[in-house]
């Protein structure tokens, strides 16, 4: 009870503080909202293509073409050795035949031509499909299938996400960068503030110590003091994630460029990115004014 | 059983300077001392040390059963609650009301506000400023303001109040005022009281058990008395 009783006063002393040195509560705010501002973008981004780059992978298959000449033996052979591989999920096994229908019935141009062919002539190869379970090693498994014997060539999405990722990847460090220097700029900042605040009060302070304040109770306003400033800093970007990201996911019909990137729905993914910029805010917001506590409020 | 025991305590500033030289004294409770000697006798020091705002360098000090030299800083609030303190210059919150100011103390322990209201207006009453309660301390004179300190000290029900020259920026009349008003606390709370003064005339009048430092030495400790030298 008494607990909660100085708790509600720590926090109604500290919106009183932040609004009587509003101008220099506002840089910190500033500072504050522009940092949550890129990481709200960066998250946001990092989500989007993680979760379209994992849908491009759940595609991604391993097609494997066998010699004509490989009798049914070695196909049991060859079929066993690839469910032995560790990083092997699934395969299927579609005959030249099976291929030739199955492309025949998909358009009438294949079929006219198909049709002249019979199993000798067919040139189509018996192919394996295989699907991995770890896609950052399927260059790796690729490359051991084709050292099989009768094994003839093997293609996956060379290439394509790969780069994607690495492109993404060195984005996401730079936006690292960024929101870690942002963040250093603020912490700074804010420490300033609640000093400014400390040394205001250092009268009332000294008079808290002398009648028996508890180290806890003196110091719990300005570092709650340093979670307002961030809980204030928060508003405008969660403002701009939540209808930012909505308007975007709107206008682009939940697509960019192609079909292939998917955009995250915005419910709940909004929210989410909003509580995260939330906390956020209020821990850079706290660590800062714990700090200029520790350094300030000598007690 | 004394309340407060000071055994063979010594202070020697960082500076070099030696402000307590092996002082041992107990006192009882529900005494009122004066603490007298010339200016740079030590009776600041030794009041700075028993409510933990300065520690000694050797020696025990016990106040109502707290070792305060060893107390940790994180602990000394412990020991604040069990005081009241009063100084020269009154260090009142200037943006507070006289009422605001003395409730101070209480918000500062946690308590409530019934609580609070209740104990304000009675520590008010008991220093004669019930009616001023809404006034901000520049609206209030010199003695009146030291008043508001006392009630602020004293409104926690503390069972020592420490005054470090409580009349030393008052005129003759508004000390007395002063000293009647402790001596009232000291009579119906069974505060122990314990004032650091150099006024000669207030400490002949009034006839208490006195402790007279000299250079940094206790020289008398007497159960009643006046001013020597
Ligand atoms: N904070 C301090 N640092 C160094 N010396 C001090 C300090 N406070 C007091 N002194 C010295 O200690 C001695 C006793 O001072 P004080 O206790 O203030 O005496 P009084 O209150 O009787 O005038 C003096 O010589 C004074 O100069
Ligand atoms: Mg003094």
């Amino acid at each position: 009870m008494k607990f909660f009783r100085m708790l509600r006063r720590s926090i109604r002393d500290a919106f009183k503080s932040v609004f009587r040195n509003f101008s220099l509560s506002l840089a910190s705010i500033s500072c504050i909202t522009i940092t949550l501002i890129i990481v709200a973008i960066s998250i946001i981004v990092t989500f989007n293509v993680q979760s379209f780059t994992r849908e491009m992978e759940k595609d991604l298959t391993i097609v494997v073409f066998l010699d004509n000449d490989t009798t049914e033996e070695e196909v049991n052979n060859i079929r066993e050795r690839l469910e032995n591989m560790t990083n092997v999920e699934s395969l299927t096994y579609q005959s030249k035949s099976a291929i030739k229908e199955e492309m025949s019935k998909e358009s009438d141009v294949f079929n006219e031509v198909m049709s002249t062919w019979d199993d000798e002539d067919n040139p189509l190869k018996d192919t394996f499909q295989v699907k991995v379970k770890d896609v950052e090693k399927i260059s790796d498994t690729a490359k051991k299938i084709g050292r099989i014997d009768k094994v003839s060539t093997v293609r996956y999405g060379e290439g394509m996400v790969d780069n994607l990722i690495s492109a993404f990847e060195a984005a996401q460090k730079i936006s690292y960068g960024m929101v870690i220097a942002l963040i250093l700029v603020t912490v700074f900042l804010i420490i300033n503030t609640i000093k400014l605040t400390i040394f205001s009060r250092k009268r009332e302070i000294s008079i808290m110590r002398l009648v028996g304040a508890s180290n806890f109770t003196i110091k719990t306003p300005f570092i709650v003091e340093g979670m307002v400033l961030g809980l204030f800093g928060s508003i405008i970007p969660i403002l701009i994630i939540c209808f930012g990201y909505i308007a975007l996911y709107n206008h682009f019909d939940g697509y960019l460029y192609s079909r292939m990137i998917t955009l995250i729905e915005p419910e709940p993914f909004i929210y989410m990115v909003s509580g995260i910029v939330l906390v956020i805010g209020i821990i850079v917001g706290m660590i800062g004014s714990a700090s200029a506590v520790r350094k300030y409020l000598k007690i | 059983m004394d309340l407060i025991r000071v055994k063979n305590v010594n202070k020697q500033y960082k500076n070099g300077v030696t402000a307590i030289y092996d002082l041992t004294l107990n006192i009882k409770k529900g005494s009122f001392v004066f603490v007298i000697g010339g200016s740079g006798s030590g009776k600041s020091t030794f009041i700075k040390m028993l409510y933990r705002e300065e520690k000694p360098t050797s020696g025990e000090i016990i106040v109502g059963g707290i070792n305060v030299a060893k107390l940790r800083n994180s602990k000394v609030y412990k020991l604040r609650r069990k005081l009241g303190i009063v100084f020269q210059d009154y260090r009142l919150l200037p943006k507070l009301t006289v009422y605001e100011n003395v409730a101070f103390t209480m918000e500062s322990i946690g308590a409530t506000k019934a609580e609070t209201r209740k104990k304000v207006l009675k520590a008010l009453e008991l220093v004669g400023l019930k009616a001023k309660i809404h006034n901000y301390p520049d609206q209030l004179s010199g003695g009146e303001q030291q008043r508001v300190a006392i009630a602020r000290a004293i409104v926690n029900e503390p069972r020592i109040l420490l005054c470090d020259e409580p009349t030393g920026n008052l005129d003759p009349d508004r000390s007395m005022e002063i000293v009647k008003v402790l001596e009232e606390i000291n009579k119906t709370c069974g505060t122990t009281i314990i004032m650091a003064t150099h006024d000669k005339e207030i400490v002949n009048k009034m006839q208490k058990e006195i402790v007279l430092l000299k250079d940094g030495r206790l020289i008398k400790h007497l159960e009643k008395g006046g001013y020597e030298e």
